[in-house]
């Protein structure tokens, strides 16, 4: 019927991309991550959520083939 | 106290909108009869129904809950997962999806109605259909509220914006669309909390430092110092430990009554089992999502825990609301950690998980209620009395999109009754709890005695039910102050805290429940042949032989791994 990895793929791959840029913007931000005990958790998840992204759409494609 | 949210933060939420209608919407045009609509096509792989298998009871009462409960009783609230769920998960996939599956019942009522009677399914799928309703209901405005309360947001507007939602990708792409979604919401549940387990954990100073931030709270509540992190160890007693059970409440009332009824009776999760694409997909269906539940106390209650720490430190500035009576709302505790931790851009992911665990809930319950709706009241007893009796599968479908919008409707004014008479839904949803235990012994007898019949599961589901509902009318918990919570009939019994008085209701209507049923099945007369209850009962079954299948794919083999990886996590937190 439809693979679902596919939409969860692309939606954090679009989430990921969107949450890195956000971080690298801030970054310079220090008052803003304090909160998070000074680490840059927007690059991290978003590096994070990329790779699940793409992992996910590169399994639904190899089955595919 | 309010948290403000960036543009950012909407932005995560817009695009997650976006790919769960979008789900839906491309799902639509699959949905061509009832059983697409209703039953998924009986075409989903294990994997996903696996996961939309605990993701649908990942809802955001269980969220919140769970957060709040770490709070309150610390590592002993994991007995909910590793001698709750997981057994119970372990028992479905082996000895009772066989017969689910086998026996091609679209719904639990329906299961009831192949191996008992018509009685018997009418009482389950009319006490079903209005607990589902009145749950969703309660989710929604526990939603709405936290929603009002932390983030300023309309009450009215995020009630409806978020039941819309999940009634367009409900009404879209019907069951299919639910489970896959759910999946979805899965994954955005855990990344989403992801940061806030470590940062919070990070904050504190790790596992040890957590253990050394606890020990001082538990002794001047007169606890043993490690009490909030261990599960076994303060159980030989009730005084021991702050959730007031001892070990055999907790082995026989949480592990065997409470959880067996839910997860192998409870329509609502077995339906993501029933949708699998074949039986060997069933049975493996409850073990796949056996492996990630075991999991989520780490990412759920270990935070709440954490908050414990962090609430008595006043360094840390963690605040909770209180409630009228100045005592702190446990079920913020997730959010506030939110809050407390993750800047603009995380913060909406967190947010964007909370609302995903709604959703998925809520979709659970809907799409739950539209098949025993359309299946077991209406065509069963409805359409029955009309000129008509057998309409086209055509108008099933139809009849299930009625009922989908009908049960997004009803969940709504269900809400808005919960946030005029709080205490009177809490009540309901308790009162509601009690039809699985008498549920679980009835349905366990008779897939295991083919001696069992309609007439006694029929008395044994009502007077179990009745029974539980007598328990708790005269006993009630220490300190309660209203009737809610029990003694409306009297007062016999007071139990130490509510837990416990939970935890011995299941048990008492599960044992006598099953005393009657056993016994009046001796003496009525069984009315199924054998060849009906072929496919329906233990003995009269052929066994299942997986053959050409390495072991780690058989359902044993599978069951095996859950079960050592559950003991080797018992053991470590004991």
């Amino acid at each position: 019927m439809v693979d679902i990895r596919i939409p969860i793929g692309l939606m954090f791959s679009i989430l990921g991309v969107l949450i890195t840029i956000f971080g690298v913007f801030t970054a310079s931000d220090s008052e803003m991550y304090q909160k998070s005990l000074g680490v840059n958790v927007n690059i991290i998840m978003g590096i994070i959520m990329l790779i699940f992204g793409l992992s996910m759409l590169f399994f639904a494609r190899r089955k595919k083939k | 106290m309010k948290v403000d949210l960036s543009w950012i933060d909407y932005c995560i939420m817009i695009i997650y909108f976006i790919f769960v209608l979008g789900i839906g919407w491309f799902l639509r045009k699959y949905m061509k009869n009832a059983n697409a609509f209703l039953e998924a096509g009986r075409s989903i792989p294990a994997w996903v129904a696996g996961l939309a298998f605990i993701s649908t009871n990942l809802g955001a009462l269980e969220v919140m809950g769970m957060c709040g409960s770490g709070m309150k009783y610390g590592m002993l609230q994991t007995h909910f997962y590793w001698i709750g769920a997981i057994p119970a998960m372990i028992f479905l996939a082996l000895f009772m999806m066989p017969f689910y599956y086998g026996s091609k019942a679209r719904s639990v009522p329906e299961f009831l109605k192949l191996r008992f009677d018509e009685k018997t399914r009418a009482l389950n799928a009319i006490l079903f259909a209005v607990m589902t309703i009145l749950a969703s209901g309660i989710s929604m405005y526990a939603l709405a509220i936290l929603m009002e309360k932390v983030l300023g947001w309309d009450y009215n507007l995020s009630l409806w914006i978020s039941a819309l939602i999940v009634l367009g990708y409900t009404y879209l792409g019907g069951l299919s669309s639910a489970i896959y979604n759910e999946v979805l919401q899965f994954f955005i549940i855990v990344i989403g909390l992801l940061p806030l387990v470590f940062l919070s954990l990070t904050d504190v100073g790790g596992w040890g430092g957590l253990k050394d931030g606890l020990a001082p709270i538990a002794q001047a509540g007169g606890y043993a110092p490690d009490t909030w992190t261990t599960t076994w160890k303060y159980t030989a007693n009730i005084t021991q430990n702050p959730m007031g059970v001892e070990w055999f409440g907790i082995l026989f009332g949480l592990g065997f009554v409470l959880s067996f009824g839910y997860w192998c009776t409870n329509f609502l999760i077995v339906q993501r089992a029933f949708a699998a694409e074949s039986k060997i997909a069933a049975r493996r269906v409850p073990l796949i999502g056996a492996l990630p539940k075991m999991f989520i106390p780490f990412l759920i209650i270990v935070p709440g825990i954490i908050a414990l720490v962090l609430f008595k430190d006043p360094s840390k500035n963690f605040v909770l609301p209180l409630d009228t009576s100045g005592k702190p709302i446990y079920d913020y505790t997730i959010i506030m950690l939110l809050k407390q931790y993750l800047p603009a851009g995380v913060l909406g992911l967190g947010i964007t998980a909370l609302l995903a665990s709604f959703m998925s809930g809520m979709a659970g319950n809907v799409s739950a209620f539209n098949t025993v709706w359309t299946y077991d009241i209406y065509q069963s007893y409805i359409r029955k009395r009309t000129n008509n009796p057998e309409a086209d599968d055509r108008h099933y479908l139809n009849v299930g999109r009625v009922a989908t919008v009908a049960g997004v409707l009803l969940s709504i004014a269900s809400a808005y009754i919960a946030s005029k008479f709080g205490n009177i839904m809490d009540f309901l949803q308790t009162i509601f709890s009690m039809i699985n235990a008498p549920l679980f012994a009835v349905i366990f007898l008779g897939m295991f005695w083919k001696r069992t019949t309609g007439h006694a599961a029929f008395t044994g589901l009502l007077i179990g039910f009745l029974v539980a509902l007598m328990h708790h009318g005269l006993t009630a918990p220490v300190g309660a102050t209203t009737l809610f919570k029990g003694g409306w009939l009297g007062h016999i019994h007071t139990y130490p805290v509510e837990m416990a008085q939970n935890f011995w209701t299941a048990i008492i209507a599960f044992s006598v429940s099953t005393v009657l049923t056993v016994g009046l099945s001796l003496i009525t007369q069984q009315k199924k042949t054998v060849a009906e209850l072929t496919g329906l009962v233990y003995s009269l079954t052929p066994h299942e032989v997986d053959k050409d299948m390495p072991w780690h794919k058989k359902p044993a083999g599978l069951a095996i791994i859950v079960g050592v990886i559950c003991i080797v996590l018992s053991i470590i937190f004991w």
